[in-house]
């Protein structure tokens, strides 16, 4: 049976997948440009019979989900750059306490109250860190609103799995989008047992805590190497990416979300002008797929790579490192907000593939 | 009057003295001594048998050291 | 022969770590006592917060969840949306609640979150070696305000019973101290009764407890009792500031009292499978 398929937006379609995937907690604050998450989730929510609490603040919010989390249910929240930046004190305590959390962050142009139009610029945040301590975040990059609805759902399975915060990053394109979605009649919700969850004894001889505190430095050493035993495991088997036209490329865009999407139609017009272009969207940030980069690094076709992003260059430093200094590493990226002109990006791959411009940036 | 018996685990007593003040019939002290095993001057009852069971002294203490039986 | 006071089994063996005369164990040991007498060691989910009382988690043997400083009332908030049967309280000092957690407290009273917060006020900051804190009373001496605290400089100490009352959400709320046999049985009473306005699903509790902290106070205990009856209580007087009128029968069911509308505002939405 075909699928019916319904013209959604982006934000609207991360609450429904929440939903879908068994979410019935989400406690949130109003900030642009993710609002319809919120929207969607007030109204939802209190039909499908679950939680929905608009919190006094950001920081509210968070910890109203490592509550839940803690408790033993699926939860959400969602933000934008300024509010994440405020959420980062429980995203670390979560990390900590390992428990299973979705985040949603729909990135706006930062520094400060920057703006509202769409960025890439926490990339850093997302990836390396954000919070204190040493910890990880399994962090997703949808590039469509279908996209955004598998992801979504797949996040809650990864989150309960490895005990972690599972982040997307979208930004407001993509969440203010409109497109087609084709959702599944059943969803592959995995059900997984949560012995550690502090939801009362119920007749377990000792109690369950939930905690991030460890004042014992043999302890605390002890449950941070743990901590990247875990990530280990993820790193390997967590990797997801798409390889576009990767055939015989002559130089290879990396770019994640939203430049992705502007950069394939250049795929297209590269070709016209007889220049081969491929690229690779890496789909989770962290893990990030260095061997998939390394490799097309050694492909004897490659020549250069050529770095797209809606920021100053984040996500170059991980390409690079994938890269090694095999082959030099071009970037374009957009500030404030604006998104590149196809244009742009043509014309730069010109100038690479002619040797008119030097390794590094437009900055 | 009834009395009392009072049982101390003494190892978790840390000397604060609240309950000697807490006790009505002035029986506890703090003995100076000796010292537990956390290296503090433990609460005693140096006259058992004037307790009367109140259980004040156990209601007092911070570290629920104090055991009361009544008889 | 009876036993007539014995180590309560809502606590668990680890020994407190807490200073010699310090009121915390006091405290811990009325909360746990109220959650064997009620049945609700099994189902109960207690919230630690940051300060002295961090490890509270490990010393009372209901589940315990450790939450970052301040942020206890919203993290109960979180559980007690889902185990909306379940008896779930914060245990909190001032420093937590009256200062980096003061949007968080406010809050959860607004909302009615059918939550019970202890509260334990010893107007200095306790861990981190006696700072001034939001309940320090004007003219005394901690590190942070080592010539006494002064209101043109430093402001003036926050009464968070007496505020919080003022909210249409807040159920109950009644302050208390530690200080002696017949304060220590009001206490628990006043713990009783914030179970039983959670258990009837009134909405939300705080149970102010006036404590002492011989150590950074720079008193013995016993000086540092008799200083907390001298002046705190002048600061803080002691007595039931909202919810006075409620009762209950013997069964611990509501009979009477002026209650906020909200009442229950938490779904069960299911299991958590094991």
């Amino acid at each position: 049976m075909a699928q019916k398929r319904v013209l959604m937006k982006g934000n609207e379609v991360i609450a429904e997948a929440a939903i879908r995937a068994g979410c019935r907690n989400y406690f949130g604050y109003p900030i642009t440009p993710q609002t319809e998450v919120m929207h969607y989730m007030a109204k939802k929510m209190v039909q499908v019979g679950g939680n929905f609490v608009q919190a006094e603040s950001e920081v509210a919010a968070i910890n109203m989900v490592y509550g839940a989390a803690a408790a033993g249910f699926r939860v959400m929240t969602s933000s934008s750059s300024p509010g994440i930046s405020l959420k980062q004190e429980g995203i670390s305590y979560i990390a900590g306490a390992e428990l299973p959390a979705v985040v949603v962050n729909i990135v706006r142009a930062g520094p400060g109250l920057g703006g509202i139009q769409p960025a890439q610029g926490d990339y850093f945040q997302a990836t390396k860190g954000g919070g204190h301590g040493d910890y990880r975040n399994i962090v997703i990059a949808p590039a469509s609103v279908q996209e955004l609805y598998e992801l979504v759902v797949e996040a809650f399975n990864l989150a309960d799995k490895y005990r972690m915060t599972c982040m997307i990053v979208g930004d407001g394109t993509l969440g203010q989008m409109m497109e087609p979605v084709a959702f599944r009649d059943e969803e592959p919700v995995e059900t997984i047992a949560k012995p550690w969850a502090a939801c009362g004894r119920k007749g377990d001889s000792f109690h369950h805590t939930v905690t991030s505190i460890y004042i014992d430095p043999d302890v605390l050493e002890k449950k941070n190497l743990e901590l990247q035993d875990k990530y280990k495991i993820v790193e390997a088997n967590e990797v997801r990416y798409e390889a576009i036209n990767m055939e015989d490329a002559e130089i290879v865009i990396t770019a994640f979300s939203t430049c992705s999407r502007i950069s394939r139609n250049v795929i297209r017009q590269a070709a016209e002008l007889g220049i081969k272009v491929g690229m690779i969207r890496p789909i989770t940030l962290w893990p990030f797929p260095y061997k998939a980069i390394s490799e097309a690094a050694d492909m004897p076709s490659v020549k250069a790579f050529l770095d797209v992003e809606l920021n100053a260059g984040q996500m170059i430093e991980d390409v690079r490192l994938g890269v090694n200094g095999k082959k030099p590493v071009y970037f374009h990226g957009r500030l404030g907000g604006n998104l590149p002109m196809q244009k742009e990006i043509l014309d730069k791959i010109v100038a690479i593939h002619e040797g008119k411009i030097t390794e590094g940036g437009n900055f | 009057m009834a009395k009392g018996k009072l049982t101390f685990n003494e190892n978790l007593c840390k000397g604060c003295g609240l309950c000697v003040a807490a006790c009505p019939k002035k029986i506890l002290e703090l003995d100076k001594t000796r010292l537990n095993a956390k290296g503090y001057h433990p609460a005693t009852c140096v006259n058992p048998d004037e307790c009367i069971g109140c259980a004040f002294c156990a209601t007092q203490c911070p570290d629920v050291v104090i055991t009361v039986e009544r008889f | 022969m009876a036993v007539v006071f014995e180590p309560t089994k809502g606590l668990t063996d680890k020994p407190f770590h807490y200073c010699p005369g310090c009121c915390h164990g006091i405290i811990h040991r009325l909360v746990a006592e109220t959650l064997v007498d009620n049945d609700a060691l099994e189902t109960a989910v207690g919230v630690a917060s940051v300060g002295c009382t961090y490890n509270s988690y490990e010393y009372i043997a209901c589940d315990m969840v450790q939450a970052a400083h301040g942020r206890a009332p919203a993290v109960a908030t979180g559980i007690k949306r889902n185990l909306k049967d379940s008896f779930v309280f914060t245990y909190q000092g001032d420093g937590d609640l009256a200062s980096i957690g003061t949007a968080e407290i406010v809050h959860a009273a607004a909302r009615s979150e059918n939550i019970t917060v202890i509260f334990v006020n010893n107007a200095v900051y306790g861990m981190t070696s006696g700072q001034m804190a939001p309940t320090t009373l004007v003219g005394q001496v901690t590190t942070t305000s080592p010539w006494g605290r002064d209101p043109s400089y430093q402001g003036y100490p926050i009464n968070v019973s007496e505020f919080l009352s003022n909210l249409a959400g807040a159920a109950y709320v009644e302050r208390v101290c530690v200080t002696d046999y017949k304060n220590i049985q009001n206490a628990k009473k006043a713990i009783q009764k914030a179970f039983n306005v959670q258990k009837n699903k009134l909405g939300f509790s705080l149970v102010e407890v006036l404590s002492t902290c011989p150590t950074n106070w720079g008193k013995e205990p016993l000086a540092a009792m008799d200083w907390l009856k001298e002046n705190m209580e002048k600061q803080y007087p002691l007595g039931c500031y909202k919810g006075a009128d409620i009762t209950f029968d013997a069964d611990g069911k509501y009979v009477s009292g002026a209650i906020p509308a909200t009442a229950n505002n938490c779904v069960n939405v299911g299991e958590v499978k094991k």
